[in-house]
């Protein structure tokens, strides 16, 4: 095999008018294309959620604060975490996967490129009609509201009793169409990482990417499912007066409780493995060897992703459960951390002994290394029950899981845009605005959410739109929406970027990682149908092969 | 480099990975069973917390008909699938025809025994507990089985049409996988409302 | 690489601290606490300020501090949660030391840059060893765990405990004592308990309309009040005083103000009160007006005050309102002006409170008020 076989120019479109563009953009079924379609999407729910933090945070900077009404505030919340976890995080990465899988495995297209579009169009209406309540929650005339029953919604205050209008209503069918969504997407990746792998891909040569997002699509496939159910029981509740979650005729709130946590548990390593699929890539390429215990890194993932399931009921430890009940979801909770920080030791092992180079792409994988390690330890806290009565629904909480979701899987998902931004624009970003944006973000980030957990230690719960002076909560509260700001800049200073970049960065040329997985010896980039000539692997590193043919990878195999 | 040309080339000869139609199918079957769990644990829950009648012992009546012709309907689309790929077309379009017809039956079967549970009994979803998770259990199967009358229309029109050959049997037979799904589900579901739940 | 050397030193001051704590059980200084909490947050090295929040515990209002514990559960949570932290950052020292060694030592530095490091792909060993020793540290935590939750929540009332239920309601508490015929309202007198003679207050726990949750952080952890449901818990102060808590599950749009006071009496002052409370509501002829006025509108709809036509069960009991520091669930304190404001417009301290505004004239409220302040 030549590298001259499958690094093929690409066909340039040829120009045309903004209609044109525009409509060729809505109609496409190129995985590339709805890949970039899913990210663009997710920062500008990104930009949305984020300021609704911010109005959030506004609101908290002293006790007693006037900045907003309170159904004000607890609709922020709602729609923020909403937002954030079914519109921001997910579509990114599956734009990801939708981006890479195929180049990845030496494809041409998904498994089913207009399931794919559909999926797609699905979980961005999802997103359109749950802000759509802003206008249309009371109905079609009027003013409007959005849902105010936090993003797990527990129920009985989603009832009608409690939720009048449509508010509730618009969460419940937002959350439902951008689920089936999700459903098909993940339908998708699993066949086509099982049924589109070049010739030699085995399951053993796979990068490691395509492994986690497959073990990921497998996890959606059993965890939204469960979410759809009970949305469709929700929406029977409000609609024809069913009584699943109606605590007034026996239903039970309970049981949403079940339901919501057997989804929303699974939902949080839905959202890390692919992250944990980056950072997988990433350590790699900057340390120049190949990663540490590849098996074991797959072997460990797929035992998260059961265990993950086994879970949920450690959101519940106060909800009165038998002392067994807790004692088995402690055990449960507590051995999900083996797995974990079997993939943190492995990626450690696969820096030592390399010669580390810290781009911007690497340094978010450093600091996702340092981050995940203390959201993980955080956790293990949160898992021992007792400390739970203590720090369930209270700040501690809060800045446990944005450790988890903002400094490991955010951190994870700029260090794969900039890592791939050359392959999908064909230019260079800037650098030292890179840089800058990792360290603003850095130190936003710690300011935020190192100091949020010290209220919740203090008593403070979450979810409230004012609290009392003299609880020793005011400083701390004051330093976090600080850095909340500070984030914000941070995000600004990414966006410039990647506006300057995309027009204005030099090019990239193929390959300027000096990266070892397919998706780099196609253009950047890459043409409509990805590979000219299928290529054929021998090896997990094809073009580590190809640049290396005096020690080939397949020796060692 | 030669020798590794030729393993290359041996490779890329042996190389074959399953039916990307299978594969979807089964993991939206994946999916639809996780649903159809939640749906069973909320009913098996909520068994005897009605607060009012009716109870599923006075109106529920055991449903053995349709179940016998949902059941028999896998046999016959796997018999249909059988005749397509033995190149006898007519075959297919008979057993899938039968196959229809008995889903039909079960449709309707199921929309008399509602009928009777709402104008006789006066049951609906939102009577008690039982109401609601009866018609919920119970119509997202329904659901399904419409869904499945649907495309065992359609196929059927398109093999009239013609349309339909022996090089499509693995197509069919990932909409047979479907059908099967749904019988299957179906015993799940008597078991739990008719049997265990009376 | 500043940042990361400023972190090492929080950990190695963190470790000496959980060291010392260790070795030196017994009563826990508040200045030791200090030192232990700032190191506590792992992260807050990262801009050492050099005060903690316990500075605030001297402020003459409370604060409600996990680290504070004045009750027998509280205490087992607080020793749990200290053995947690101690391992954490043992495992957080170990690894975070190898992170910072790793960046340091294996950083690319020009030269011989075109020359790829040894390419090494695993090794069955170390991934064992790192798989050894995660388990057999969760086996450790998993025991220490559920001896707490044994301890914790299978607890046996002993004859002298106080049986008390709370029902939540949007936004405030009610309290009901079964054995004393005590009905009140968002502020829950128990009394101290006495080791030769425990007093623990087991709190039966209900729920009128949406999930609640009681937690009051320095008496015991929180547990919820969820409609449908009866849950229990238990508390049992070692020092008189008062605990301030509040609702931490999410009831809708008033949860923020759904606020919480616990009352430890000694025995003499809880005996003192339960008398008190017991009594019969006040009446005196000077406030028959307000009386009057109060028991033909619609306030008797919603609250109850015994010996009167005014049962309604939706509201506060306002049998003896003035034997409460605060109104509105804490949200207030309990003045003749807050009163006043209260009734006409509730909204001014808690909008979307369920509590209607009354829209009395000036002479009506006056006289409303007269008799709810005669309510001892």
């Amino acid at each position: 095999m030549s590298s001259e076989s499958i690094a093929l120019t690409g066909v340039r479109e040829p120009s045309s008018s903004f209609s044109d563009i525009l409509y060729s953009w809505v109609t496409t079924v190129d995985h590339k294309r709805l890949g970039i379609l899913y990210i663009l999407y997710a920062i500008l729910f990104l930009v949305i959620a984020g300021i609704e933090a911010i109005i959030m945070r506004i609101q908290l900077i002293v006790p007693h604060n006037h900045f907003v009404s309170p159904q004000t505030f607890n609709q922020m919340f709602t729609m923020h975490g909403t937002t954030m976890i079914f519109f921001v995080v997910m579509p990114v990465l599956f734009g990801f996967g939708n981006y890479l899988i195929p180049l990845m495995i030496g494809a041409r297209d998904m498994a089913f490129p207009r399931l794919n579009a559909f999926s797609f169009w699905l979980t961005a209406f999802g997103g359109f009609l749950l802000y759509f309540s802003f206008v249309g929650g009371y109905g079609l005339y009027g003013i409007g509201t959005a849902p105010d029953v936090g993003w797990f919604a527990y129920a009985p205050l989603t009832s009608k009793t409690f939720s009048l209008g449509h508010s509730t209503d618009f969460w419940t069918l937002g959350l439902l169409v951008s689920g089936f969504g999700s459903i098909g997407t993940a339908v998708n990746f699993v066949a086509t990482i099982v049924c589109l792998r070049c010739p030699g891909m085995t399951l053993n040569k796979m990068p490691l990417l395509a492994w986690l997002n497959l073990i990921m699509a497998g996890m959606v496939v059993f965890a939204i499912s469960p979410l759809t159910a009970a949305q469709v029981m929700l929406s029977l509740d409000r609609f024809l007066g069913a009584h699943f979650f109606d605590t007034q005729a026996g239903g039970s709130a309970v049981l949403w409780m079940h339901f919501f946590w057997i989804f929303g548990h699974p939902e949080v390593y839905i959202l890390v493995v692919p992250a944990f699929a980056f950072i997988s890539e990433i350590v790699p390429v900057f340390s120049r060897k190949p990663i540490f215990g590849y098996p074991i890194m797959v072997a460990a993932t797929v035992a998260i992703g059961f265990i993950s399931f086994g879970v949920w009921a450690h959101h519940m430890f106060t909800i009165g459960m038998s002392s067994y009940g807790n004692t088995f979801f402690v055990i449960t909770t507590m051995v999900i951390a083996v797995p974990t920080g079997i993939k943190i030791f492995n990626w450690l092992g696969t820096m030592w002994g390399g010669q580390l180079q810290f781009q911007t792409p690497m340094l978010f994988c450093v600091a996702f290394l340092f981050q995940f390690l203390i959201a993980g330890l955080t956790g293990i806290m949160l898992g021992a029950a007792p400390f739970n009565w203590q720090l369930n629904n209270s700040y501690f909480v809060v800045a446990h899981f944005h450790y988890v979701i903002v400094g490991g899987i955010l951190f994870a998902i700029f260090g794969a845009f900039y890592y791939w931004f050359p392959k999908m624009s064909g230019r260079m970003y800037n650098e030292r605005l890179g840089k800058l944006h990792f360290w603003l973000l850095v130190i936003g980030f710690h300011l935020t959410f190192d100091f949020m957990h010290i209220p919740g230690i203090l008593g403070m719960p979450r979810r409230i739109y004012t609290y009392e002076p003299g609880r020793g909560w005011e400083i701390w509260n004051l330093i976090v929406t600080i850095g909340t700001f500070l984030q914000a800049v941070a995000i600004l200073i990414f966006v410039v970027n990647l506006l300057y970049s995309v027009f204005k960065g030099r090019l990239a040329g193929n390959d300027p990682w000096d990266a070892w997985t397919l998706e780099w010896s196609t253009s950047s980039p890459p043409p409509e149908y990805n590979f000219a000539r299928i290529p054929t692997v021998l090896s997990k590193r094809p073009l580590w092969d190809i640049k290396h043919p005096e020690d080939p990878d397949w020796d060692y195999e | 480099m030669s020798s590794n040309a030729i393993s290359q080339a041996s490779i890329e000869q042996q190389w074959s990975l399953p039916y990307k139609g299978h594969v979807g199918m089964l993991c939206l079957i994946a999916a639809e069973s996780a649903i159809f769990t939640i749906f069973v644990v909320a009913y098996i829950f909520y068994i005897g917390e009605s607060l009012s009648g009716p109870t599923p012992r006075e109106v529920l009546e055991l449903p053995i008909f349709a179940t016998v012709c949902l059941l028999s309907s896998s046999l016959t689309i796997h018999a249909a699938i059988g005749a397509l790929r033995k190149l006898n077309n007519g075959g297919f379009r008979l057993w899938w025809f039968i196959t229809l017809a008995l889903g039909s039956i079960f449709l309707i079967e199921t929309g008399r025994e509602w009928h009777h549970l709402i104008y006789d009994r006066g049951l609906t979803i939102s009577t008690n507990l039982f109401g609601t998770t009866y018609y919920s259990l119970v119509g997202l199967h329904a659901f399904h089985v419409s869904v499945g009358l649907i495309g065992l229309l359609v196929i059927l029109l398109l093999a009239l049409a013609g349309k339909v050959q022996q090089e499509h049997s693995k197509n069919v037979d990932t909409f047979a996988l479907y059908w099967h799904f749904v019988d299957v589900v179906w015993i799940v579901v008597f078991t739990v409302v008719y049997i265990i739940g009376r | 690489m500043l940042q990361f050397g400023v972190v090492a030193t929080g950990i190695v001051v963190f470790v000496f601290v959980m060291m010392h704590r260790r070795f030196k059980k017994g009563a826990t200084s508040t200045r030791e606490n200090c030192i232990f909490r700032l190191a506590f947050v792992f992260t807050g090295f990262l801009l050492n300020f050099g005060f903690s929040p316990s500075l605030f515990a001297q402020a003459p209002s409370p604060v409600p501090d996990i680290f504070n514990p004045a009750s027998t559960p509280a205490d087992s949570i607080h020793r749990l949660s200290l053995f947690v932290l101690v391992i954490t950052a043992l495992i957080f020292a170990v690894v975070f030391s190898l992170l910072v060694y790793v960046t340091a030592k294996f950083r690319h530095r020009g030269g011989s840059s075109d020359l790829e490091p040894p390419q090494v792909y695993g090794s069955n060993q170390i991934e064992l060893a790192w798989t050894v020793v995660p388990v057999l540290i969760v086996l450790v935590l998993f025991f220490a765990t559920a001896r707490v939750i044994q301890s914790v929540q299978e607890a046996v009332p002993p004859p002298g405990a106080v049986q008390v239920i709370a029902i939540g309601h949007q936004y405030w508490w009610e309290f009901r004592y079964p054995g004393l015929g005590i009905v009140t309202a968002n502020e829950l007198h128990v009394p101290v308990s006495d080791p030769a003679h425990p007093t623990p207050t087991f709190v039966k726990l209900l729920s009128a309309d949406t999930d609640h949750s009681f937690w009051v952080p320095q008496l015991a952890g929180k547990t919820d009040l969820i409609p449908n449901r009866t849950n229990s818990m238990w508390i049992e102060p070692h020092a008189a005083g008062m605990y301030v808590g509040q609702c931490a599950q999410y009831c809708g749009m008033q949860h923020a103000k759904m606020l919480l006071r616990v009352y430890a009496d000694t025995p003499e002052e809880f005996d003192k009160w339960v008398a008190s409370e017991k009594q019969p509501a006040a009446s005196s002829a000077a406030v028959a007006t307000g009386r009057a006025i109060f028991e033909q509108t619609s306030c008797i709809n919603c609250h109850a005050i015994s010996g009167t036509v005014a049962n309604g069960h939706f509201g506060p009991d306002l049998t003896h309102l003035m034997s409460r520091e605060t109104i509105a669930a804490g949200a207030a304190l309990n003045s003749h002006e807050n009163l006043e404001m209260w009734i006409q417009n509730p909204e001014i301290f808690k909008p979307g409170s369920l509590m209607p505004a009354m829209n009395l004239n000036d002479q009506d409220l006056e006289a409303v008020t007269a008799y709810l302040e005669s309510l001892r």
